[in-house]
């Protein structure tokens, strides 16, 4: 058997989760919408990082665990990295009184 | 689908046939260990409160120690008072013997000081090991399984692997007409709104935002702001990158169905499907908390390796961490493999833990319960202790 690189947690996601160091340019086998494809990454991507399985437009929502982890706050194509340059939280801030 | 249990008077099925010397406060600890260690069959539950505590922490301690005398898998217990603390050490006795088990009381003061006490104590707690030694394990389908979760020491694994499993087993649990019960009300944070949506009635769903609210209040009197640090430094180096995206990976080992109650810390969870024990995320408090709340079996997913179990309810430890798995060994009951190409590993680890708490619940010991690690437990409270 081969190792499984990323995880994908929840059908509904546009991000997996790497499960090893992960390089960039290195193209990796995941199910998006029921449908093998190849995705190559466009940066590295360390064990535990995320990385986008579709291309999420600025203000839209980054989905994980099926439900939305916050906000692309710009474009993010097929396989770029995920993490606090390019995506914020909706929550955590001024939601509580 | 069934597992082989101990029945009780009341109904409730045990998956451990224990006699519980539990301590009415701290002053008791003493001679509560030494009787549980000299009598083969016997658990000791030792806390730090039951005196000099506000009537709110008074209440909460006296109900928590009730519903743990309740807990199905004690056959009978013994309470050990010191005999001057402020719990009502009777009405603890008569609340808990409604449930049809024996229950023994024994005062330090009365008796004459720790030697009678222990001698004395030995002896009630021989016979009713002896008594009770007699109830035969019997056939019960699953519905009868109560079954906690918890996570701690967690790590990157924790929220890719092992909690997504456990929650796995957890859906499996509430499809069988089981019960699941959460808690750790901290980690909500973030996610609540999530939590809030899978409320089964609008007054669920308000009673989640409530306890939240309330939880966060009490560190801000503390002058403690528990969202806005959230995610941790530590936590974006591993990867996590906001805070929704943390609590979520906490929530997720509570499953994904409807949840159709919040209880408060120390209160019985009377029905079937999947509910929160409004509690904090410290193991002694929480695992205190669950194990009132009447589970048989605690799921405990790890990363980097918690050792804890608890006096009298098995706890099962699982890892996704491959390093926690060799070096901790000791403590680990399951390993969850990290997946490879093409498994659908958590559907597969979800039934695989679900099949080990039956095993559990059957008779199966686990390794915190085998070296007795989890005799240091305490009861959550809110107060200023006097």
């Amino acid at each position: 058997m081969i190792k499984k690189r990323a995880i994908v947690i929840n059908s509904k996601d546009n991000v997996a989760t790497a499960l090893d160091d992960l390089k960039a340019d290195q193209v990796i086998q995941e199910e998006v919408d029921s449908l093998k494809k190849n995705i190559k990454l466009n940066q590295g991507i360390p064990f535990g990082h995320k990385f986008s399985l579709k291309e999420i437009p600025s203000g839209s929502p980054v989905i994980k665990y099926g439900e939305v982890i916050g906000t692309a706050s710009e474009l993010i194509k097929v396989g770029d990295y995920v993490h606090v340059h390019n995506l914020k939280s909706n929550r955590g801030r001024g939601d509580i009184k | 689908m069934s597992f082989l249990g101990f029945p009780r008077p009341d109904g409730q099925v045990g998956v451990r046939n224990h006699i519980a010397i539990i301590s009415t406060v701290i002053c008791a600890n003493d001679v509560t260990l030494k009787i549980a260690q000299q009598v083969e069959g016997a658990v000791a539950f030792l806390h730090d409160q039951g005196c000099c505590q506000t009537p709110i922490d008074l209440n909460q301690v006296t109900k928590t120690l009730v519903n743990l005398g309740k807990n199905p898998n004690l056959a009978g217990v013994l309470l050990v008072s010191l005999g001057c603390e402020s719990v009502l050490v009777e009405e603890i006795r008569e609340r808990i013997a409604a449930s049809g088990k024996p229950v023994k009381t024994l005062s330090i003061q009365q008796i004459g000081g720790m030697l009678p006490a222990v001698a004395e104590g030995s002896r009630i707690t021989q016979e009713m090991v002896i008594k009770v030694s007699t109830i035969r394990r019997e056939t019960f389908d699953d519905s009868h399984l109560i079954i906690g979760v918890k996570c701690g020491a967690s790590d990157t694994t924790s929220g890719l692997i092992s909690n997504p499993a456990a929650g796995a087993a957890f859906d499996l649990l509430y499809d069988h007409g089981g019960t699941c019960v959460f808690g750790e009300t901290t980690e909500f944070l973030g996610a609540e709104h999530i939590l809030m949506r899978r409320a089964a009635t609008p007054q669920v769903k308000k009673k989640i935002g409530e306890i939240v609210t309330r939880m966060e209040q009490r560190a801000k009197m503390m002058g403690v702001d528990m969202r806005g640090g959230q995610p941790t430094t530590g936590n974006i180096k591993g990867g996590l990158t906001t805070i929704e995206e943390k609590s979520l990976g906490a929530i997720v080992k509570g499953g994904t169905k409807s949840i159709q109650g919040v209880y408060e810390y120390g209160d019985k969870v009377t029905k079937k499907g999947l509910y929160i024990v409004d509690s904090p995320g410290r193991e002694p408090e929480f695992l205190t908390g669950i194990a009132a709340a009447g589970v048989q079996i605690i799921i405990f997913s790890t990363g980097i390796g918690a050792p804890q179990g608890f006096p009298f309810v098995p706890v099962l430890k699982i890892t996704g961490n491959p390093k926690t798995e060799k070096y901790l060994s000791d403590h680990i009951d399951k390993f969850i493999k990290l997946p490879e190409e093409g498994e659908n590993t958590i559907a597969q680890a979800g039934e695989e833990i679900y099949q080990e708490i039956k095993a559990i619940a059957s008779g199966k010991k686990t390794k915190a319960e085998v070296l007795g690690y989890g005799q240091f437990s305490n009861i959550f409270t809110v107060g200023p202790v006097i």
